[in-house]
């Protein structure tokens, strides 16, 4: 039960992405294209798990005192492990990233996670977490890259669709705007879900939010 | 001596938040009032202006020559939180009117990620050549920085007041409201 609740609030009721507005440099800066959301999703949430592991394995050790730069500096080695492998084997993620693969350090998803959840949990709990979180952050960047990518460049995952291009949804001020729009339409939809969950009254039963959620994609 | 380039980029050209989207998760969150945001805005310039002042330095001439380049995130990211912590100390025991005004502001900052990304930067920048115009640079993103927070607050004051759609409400039309300003500071970058 409690995993399908970590699996629950990462993609849908905690959304770190669409519920809770974290990590939002990142999501606005390189939301541009699809792939390129795809690949900083992956970055975000091969950190997140592994800096939940190794946190909810030191919960006990690092005292409270000093925890916050404890979580930062593990968070940074595995930074830095990601930047030495896409400069080396993903040479155009590297270039896209620029200076928001360093930033990764930073990005409140993964120090909200060290220290809301990682540090209070058992190691398995703490890994799910990361791993559902981090997925929760990647479809909400697909999402938004793909209406960017397909309104601004007529293309999705880079395979052409079209020659119809709009301009504005590639630009800066079309981050904002596109954000805006999905995270309000998220509010909305999700509001709906959970209203007429409670009219059914069949609260054990998770089964058909997924199902709609997934249709909503 | 590229130092209007250098004002004119940083501040509305490339500004931090609304153009290179650095320093978001601070925009949104500390831009309910004018007050505020004017104090969160001079303590992230105060905290650039230090980083510029130690980061340059050492990845030149100290990780640069021993060939520890590759550590630059760790580095940076312990600098600035130091920092931080010391300046913290500092403001409360000299100038504690200072610190009453500013120092809420200062545990946000370590985590704010226009610190670590003007750090970054100077690093990166071409109009950038020694430490004078790392520092200059640093000023003018945090004035860019505090410009575009301080004008996000003006604005959020009156959106407070619209009769808006639930779903539109918070987050949502504040993001709207930054599309318009960053279409407007992105004029500036077409002179």
């Amino acid at each position: 039960m409690k995993i399908r609740d970590i699996m629950m609030d990462g993609l849908f009721r905690q959304n770190p992405t669409l519920k809770l507005v974290l990590g939002v440099c990142s999501t606005l800066a390189l939301t541009t294209s699809a792939f390129d959301s795809f690949g900083m999703g992956i970055a975000v949430t091969f950190v997140l798990v592994c800096s939940n592991v190794i946190v909810s394995l030191l919960r006990n050790v690092i005292p409270d005192k000093v925890r916050i730069p404890a979580f930062v500096l593990v968070i940074a080695t595995f930074v830095t492990i990601v930047q030495l492998f896409l400069r080396k084997y993903v040479n155009a993620l590297y270039a896209s990233f620029g200076v928001f693969l360093p930033l990764i350090v930073v990005n409140c998803i993964i120090l909200g996670r060290a220290e809301g959840f990682a540090s209070k949990n058992k190691v398995g709990f703490a890994a799910l977490d990361g791993l559902f979180m981090g997925l929760g952050y990647t479809w909400a960047m697909v999402l938004i890259g793909g209406i960017r990518e397909i309104l601004g460049y007529g293309t999705f995952f880079g395979i052409k669709l079209w020659d119809f291009t709009i301009d504005f949804f590639a630009s800066q001020a079309g981050a904002f705007f596109t954000y805006g729009i999905v995270i309000a339409l998220f509010v909305l939809v999700w509001n709906a879900i959970e209203r007429s969950q409670k009219l059914k009254k069949a609260s054990a039963n998770d089964a058909p939010v997924v199902e709609e959620q997934k249709e909503e994609n | 001596m590229n130092i209007l380039p250098i004002i004119l980029a940083a501040v509305l050209s490339n500004n931090f938040v609304l153009i290179q989207f650095l320093g978001i998760c601070p925009f949104l969150g500390v831009s309910q009032k004018v007050d505020s945001a004017l104090g969160m805005g001079i303590a992230v310039t105060f905290v650039m202006v230090l980083t510029c002042l130690v980061t340059y330095p050492i990845y030149n001439y100290v990780l640069v020559p021993l060939g520890l380049a590759y550590l630059e995130i760790i580095v940076f990211i312990f600098v600035i939180a130091s920092l931080v912590q010391i300046l913290e100390m500092v403001l409360k025991k000299f100038i504690p009117a200072l610190y009453s005004s500013m120092g809420i502001y200062l545990p946000l900052i370590t985590t704010n990620c226009a610190i670590l990304g003007v750090a970054e930067l100077v690093l990166t920048e071409t109009l950038v050549t020694g430490l004078f115009e790392a520092v200059l640079y640093g000023l003018f993103a945090g004035v860019g920085f505090t410009l575009a927070i301080v004008l996000l607050a003006g604005l959020r004051e009156k959106l407070d007041k619209l009769p808006l759609a639930k779903c539109l409400k918070g987050f949502p039309a504040t993001m709207i409201a930054s599309c318009f300003m960053a279409m407007a500071f992105y004029a500036f970058s077409l002179i």
